[in-house]
């Protein structure tokens, strides 16, 4: 029962990568900016979790709330002193920016905690579960730091979601995505929001990384991978939607332990990206998602 | 006639400085030359088509893997770079027709992604690329001084010609209806500007010359490898340069190739390890500051100066 492996392995990557995409698909869809701060942000987010755990005794899924509002205020930082000053500017001076930030943030990281790949292991780990205890045909093994981790990703997405829908925050947002103009009439506050947005996003990157960093190992080298997959996610789901990072996350986690079944874990990058561009070229709309032109 | 003794006058030193300058200076001016072409040829689609491309690095890449590859196959060392430069023309048409309806942040992260899978393509392809052990490329000559100067002209002979076609299009009915592209497409459309063929074209463009360049460099330097010849930063330098110098026109993306040479040479000598901090630090001032390049600067002036002293003066 290799598939089921395959597909279990693929729904634990994709909570992962909903939740990793979650922030980058909010900013790109409320402040129309390309984050490519997004990788580094991820990276700082499973550093400080590794540091917390290191130094400080605490244990990474505790540290999820701490390091997701460090990074809040981080991103909100950014936002209101910087990014504030370039919505409405053309695509590619947003791009730039973001690209001149991420290569400060991971110069900073490596001349700080060193390109070398890290790992945070747990003193007691959580151990695995073989569920041929259970059922006897169902030959499949979960790693349980993985399970909790994705149970954590799927329930942070879906608080990200509950905040956007029920709270006044979350309907002030929407609007100003819905419509900045008439958002800005009816007295709310558009750099305001576009701060916490941004905040938020950085947020959901950050325990995204205190997450990751369980399972993956670490350096500033691989912020680009995470960033990669925050784009392929973004268009597989559509733009725009909790319901689409979900699709995208769990879509993409699926096909990448599928490849690495076929062809082996190294090309995972290249299958997505690849798919990306065929998705690009003949459906840009994503898999539910709205037109993505502009 | 003035503008035209100028112009010898400029060509005349340019060549002289082959002989005047030491190796380690003539191979900065052919570094700079090397970025006036990645920058002219950005230009062509990001400048005038307005279009944010990233895939500066996946023609300079292509150039250099397949004028390499071929060099081993025996061909000519000149004749592998021209054809280094057609298979990255090649591939940009193919590539223009299938991403170049995409707009915004779409086109760009299709770009963007390109000269990746590139990358990990030729990690894979070990029998032809020597995949991530990169690909050793002969020594023309052992002989440094000629070694030198041969580089300095051929970087030379393709930045003049990038140059020539900028100024050809710059004039031409292809520039105008790049312009009314990069100012409002649909509205090019409907004044019968045939979009599609002009995007093309110029995506074309902005890949030729630097498919060249990569073939020139691989034979400059003597080794390629996937990460250094599709590396990211090749995509996204020319349009630091041509924000510098001024998007859209001729000269502009010249100046700011070598300006940003400038810069990069006194970060590289005293702060090897901050050296891409920096360079995000100088992008994010430009963007901030200077967001029309350098002929911008008055208007940072005037922002600096208050309003009530500036009416006086």
């Amino acid at each position: 029962m290799i598939l089921a492996q395959v597909i279990v392995n693929g729904l634990v990557l994709g909570g992962l990568y909903s939740c990793i995409a979650a922030g980058f698909s909010l900013v790109w869809g409320v402040l129309n900016i390309i984050n490519l701060l997004h990788g580094s942000m991820i990276i700082l987010g499973a550093y400080a979790a590794l540091f917390a755990y290191q130094a400080l005794g605490i244990h990474p899924y505790l540290a999820v709330p701490l390091v997701a509002g460090v990074l809040f205020c981080l991103g909100y930082a950014i936002q209101r002193s910087v990014l504030n000053r370039v919505i409405g500017a053309p695509v590619l001076m947003t791009l730039t920016l973001t690209f001149g930030l991420n290569l400060i943030a991971d110069n900073a990281m490596i001349v700080g905690f060193s390109a070398d790949f890290r790992k945070l292991e747990l003193a007691h780990p959580l151990g695995i579960i073989d569920l041929t205890d259970y059922v006897d045909w169902l030959d499949v093994v979960v790693p349980v730091d993985r399970l909790v981790s994705m149970s954590f990703a799927f329930a942070l997405v879906l608080a990200l979601y509950v905040l956007l829908r029920r709270s006044n925050l979350g309907r002030a947002i929407v609007a100003v995505r819905m419509d900045q103009r008439a958002a800005a009439l009816m007295g709310i506050d558009i750099p305001q929001i576009f701060a916490v947005t941004f905040g938020l996003g950085a947020a959901m990157a950050g325990a995204a990384g205190t997450l990751l960093s369980l399972i993956f190992p670490i350096s500033p080298l691989t912020s680009p991978a995470f960033l990669g997959k925050a784009f392929v996610i973004c268009v597989l789901g559509g733009l725009g939607s909790v319901s689409g990072v979900l699709v995208g996350g769990i879509a993409l986690g699926i096909i990448e332990s599928f490849g690495a079944l076929l062809f082996g874990a190294e090309y995972s990058l290249t299958i997505a990206f690849s798919l990306l561009i065929l998705l690009l070229i003949f459906r840009p709309t994503g898999l539910v998602g709205k037109k993505a032109f502009q | 006639m003035r503008r035209a003794a100028l112009a010898l006058a400029i060509v005349a030193a340019i060549v002289a400085l082959a002989f005047v300058l030491d190796n380690y200076a003539l191979r900065l001016a052919t570094t700079v030359l090397m970025y006036v072409v990645l920058a002219l040829s950005w230009n062509f689609i990001g400048g005038f088509a307005g279009y944010p491309s990233f895939a500066t690095a996946a023609f300079f890449g292509l150039g250099a893997y397949g004028a390499g590859v071929l060099q081993h196959a025996g061909v000519e060392m000149v004749a592998s770079w021209l054809c280094g430069g057609v298979l990255a023309t090649l591939f940009a048409l193919a590539l223009g027709a299938a991403i170049l309806h995409l707009r915004g942040h779409y086109f760009a992260i299709a770009s963007l992604v390109v000269p990746d899978v590139l990358r990990e393509i030729a990690n894979v392809s070990t029998s032809l690329t020597g995949g991530g052990m990169g690909l050793n490329i002969a020594v023309f000559s052992t002989d440094m001084t000629l070694f030198t100067r041969v580089f300095y002209f051929a970087m030379l002979t393709v930045a003049v010609a990038t140059l020539t076609a900028s100024f050809a299009v710059d004039r031409s009915k292809l520039g105008f209806g790049l312009r009314c592209i990069q100012q409002n497409e649909d509205a090019a459309t409907i004044l019968g500007v045939n979009t599609v063929l002009y995007k093309v074209i110029a995506f074309a463009l902005s890949g030729a010359f630097v498919g060249v360049a990569g073939g020139i460099y691989g034979s400059w330097v003597n080794y390629i490898d996937p990460a250094d010849a599709f590396d990211v930063l090749i995509s996204v330098k020319p349009i630091i340069m041509v924000l510098l110098g001024g998007a859209g026109t001729v000269l502009g993306p010249v100046v700011g190739a070598a300006v940003f040479l400038l810069f990069e040479e006194a970060v590289w000598r005293n702060f090897l390890t901050l050296h891409e901090g920096l360079l995000g630090a100088i992008v994010v001032l430009l963007v901030l500051f200077l967001p029309k390049g350098l002929t911008g600067y008055r208007a940072v002036l005037r922002g600096l100066v208050p309003a009530r002293l500036r009416a006086r003066s």
